[in-house]
């Protein structure tokens, strides 16, 4: 966990009196809407179709239980008693009022969150890895840079009007867990040949309209010189990046627009003449954040208990464990992933019972921590494996032990027509009838890895053109109908999917991811062929002929 | 550039004029009595273009009031019945269409 200085807590405070003002003064009749829209979106309040969406940054996707407990208080007395977990480790509220919402900013701020960085074409919260710090292998915790990079950006007066919004992942595992190719900018923490900690530094990724996998432009910055590289960056993108036309407008179309050795030759000239630019972090620095930041007190424990041993016996305990446990980076310890996909279940979606009954759990199986991933999936970072019956019995109890995590009915979706203003299609009721087709677990085991992600318009919130199966609502003629798009992946082999064929209507969609899925036990070479490899293999073709062919 | 109050209104039939209220953000229809009301059964019919634009323009000047406000195609059923023109004002009208909670 990182624990917030004076500073940060008064930053957060000072932040909810500002609000609360506005807030006023809109109510009142003082600021036109005009005027206050900015404003509350400076503070994560947006206007969806039915009511006011609150969206509440995760920085890092890390949250205490305290905090989770928060978040269950304001969905309960603010909302409908749930809350939706994104895409980029923020949970949204989807029904509060605007005369609630500074009082629930207020909530939030006692124990140190807040929704700066959740909209405006600002620095958004920077993202990392769900499981930063605990997963084995990590060359470091990315969370200590994270957070160094939401220090400098919070309210940076260079980065809070930029031609669109902006986004930072990090990871420090050689598996991206955190879709750092679709970003504006992408950071890989890696070691050089000197073992000195730096940053491969990837730019111009991202979805939306016009998608591209970011480019390599630094295959090592030195840590130390992060933020003075990143602020390089933001400053050629601040000169040339388009204002004029919000479809041009991210840095994505700016890299390609340029080339990205013109656009690295920018800012190597900017970064020149910056020379730091008092930007260079100091050692003292990054050890006073990383010092903020405290880990468990891990005990020395066995790597298979007997508690672990007994319960392979239930075969029901073992489809969860190998499906939603993975290995710690510690002896005796797991990452437990609580799937927020449970058949029929909107994905990401968690009521405020259960955020107050994870908390509970996490102090007692996880040190009090909690993650939040960007596959809109929750998890327990410390949890000793000798309580892994018990925990997965009291997950199982609340609807948060479907053993479907990185399985066909683990799927990404935006919030879709059915919440959003800018949709044109829903994606909740497709993403919840797939999860009917494909509920038998052991059908879904056979079927392997496979993310399938829906997005209700083509800004791709649900990131689909890194599904494995993406699925693209749009609206033709007054009705919904669906772009199907195959072999995308959002890893270190990110990848847009192919295009397979014409849309298809709201009502044959199930069938056609159902038809494709079919294909593809038909077309691999081994069980062991994951579908997005099979597709690698044969290309859309045979996909293409089988979802066509009779319709 | 051309004034919101004079931008070019085209309606291709019965239409209303609806937007988010401002305190809570529900969904509000112009009535014809100058006022808001949640129940799309109260809105206001324009059939005309110059309605639709004299309507919208009353809206818009409440601007404490509501957000947004914008001219939405509607359906008036035998019985007089207003049923939403589209899915979108469907779903603006009578809520999600999902399962908040596993089915």
């Amino acid at each position: 966990m990182y624990a917030y200085d004076e500073l940060d807590r008064t930053l957060i405070n000072e932040r909810v009196s500002e609000f609360r003002d506005q807030v006023k003064r809109r109510l009142s009749g003082e600021l036109t809407e005009d005027e206050f829209k900015m404003l509350r979106l400076q503070n994560g309040v947006y206007l969806q179709l039915h009511a006011y969406m609150f969206r509440v940054a995760i920085p890092y996707g890390t949250l205490s239980s305290k905090q989770l407990r928060r978040l269950a208080h304001v969905g309960r007395r603010y909302d409908r008693g749930y809350g939706h977990f994104t895409t980029r480790q923020n949970i949204q509220f989807n029904w509060i009022k605007l005369s609630d919402l500074p009082d629930a900013l207020a909530d939030l701020a006692d124990v140190g969150i807040h929704a700066m960085q959740t909209s405006g074409n600002n620095m958004r919260n920077v993202t990392s890895d769900q499981w930063a710090g605990v997963a084995p292998g990590e060359v470091e915790d990315p969370r200590i840079w994270s957070e160094i990079l939401r220090q400098h950006t919070t309210l940076h007066p260079e980065f809070s009007f930029l031609p669109r919004k902006f986004k930072i992942a990090i990871t420090a595992s050689e598996h991206d867990r955190a879709a750092i190719k679709v970003h504006d900018i992408g950071l890989r923490l890696h070691k050089n040949a000197d073992g000195e900690t730096g940053f491969e530094v990837l730019v111009g990724g991202g979805l939306g309209r016009t998608p591209f996998i970011a480019k390599a432009i630094k295959p090592f910055v030195h840590g130390r010189d992060i933020l003075s590289y990143v602020e390089a960056i933001l400053r050629v993108y601040n000169q040339y990046g388009r204002r004029d036309n919000i479809y041009k407008a991210r840095i994505k179309i700016l890299v390609h627009e340029l080339g990205i050795e013109k656009f690295s030759r920018e800012v190597d000239e900017e970064w020149k003449q910056m020379d730091g630019g008092g930007l260079t972090l100091d050692h003292s620095v990054v050890e006073e954040v990383r010092s903020r930041f405290s880990y468990p007190a891990y005990e020395k424990l066995p790597h298979m208990p007997d508690e672990l041993k007994q319960a392979a016996a239930d075969p029901q305990f073992e489809r969860w464990r190998k499906n939603s446990v993975a290995p710690h980076k510690v002896q005796g310890y797991s990452i437990v992933t609580l799937s927020l996909k449970p058949v029929g279940g909107p994905p990401g979606d968690a009521t405020a019972d259960q955020m107050d009954a994870v908390a509970d759990l996490a102090d007692k199986y996880s040190f009090g921590e909690i993650r939040v991933g960007h596959e809109q999936n929750l998890a327990l970072p410390h949890v000793a494996k000798r309580d892994l019956p018990k925990l997965w019995k009291a997950l199982d109890r609340l609807g948060l032990a479907t053993p479907n995590v990185n399985l066909v009915t683990d799927i990404i979706a935006c919030p879709g027509l059915d919440y959003c203003s800018l949709a044109n299609a829903r994606s909740i009721p497709i993403a919840q009838e797939l999860t009917r087709r494909f509920a038998n677990h052991g059908t879904a085991e056979m079927i392997g890895r496979l993310h399938i992600n829906i997005s209700g318009c083509i800004n791709a919130c649900g990131h689909h053109h890194v599904g494995h199966i993406g699925i693209l609502g749009v609206e033709k003629n007054g009705e919904e109908v669906y772009q199907i798009t195959i072999g995308g992946r959002a890893d270190e082999n990110a990848q847009i999917g192919a295009l397979i064929g014409p849309a298809v209507p709201y009502a044959e969609v199930a069938d056609v991811i159902e038809d494709i899925v079919e294909a593809y036990l038909a077309l691999r070479d081994r069980p062991e062929e994951l579908f997005v490899d099979t597709v690698k293999r044969l290309g859309v073709e045979p996909f293409k002929e089988r979802v066509y062919a009779t319709r | 550039m051309t004034s919101p109050l004079q931008q070019k209104i085209k309606i291709t039939g019965p239409s209303v004029v609806t937007a988010n209220r401002t305190s809570d953000g529900i969904v509000i229809y112009r009535t014809a009595q100058q006022g808001w009301s949640a129940n799309l059964s109260d809105a206001a019919i324009v059939r005309t273009s110059d309605e639709a634009r004299a309507l919208l323009n009353e809206a818009n000047a409440d601007d404490v009031g509501a957000i947004g406000a914008y001219i939405a195609p509607v359906e008036i059923k035998d019985g007089g019945e207003i049923k939403p023109g589209n899915l979108r004002e469907h779903i603006r009208s009578k809520g999600l269409t999902i399962d908040l909670l596993p089915a």
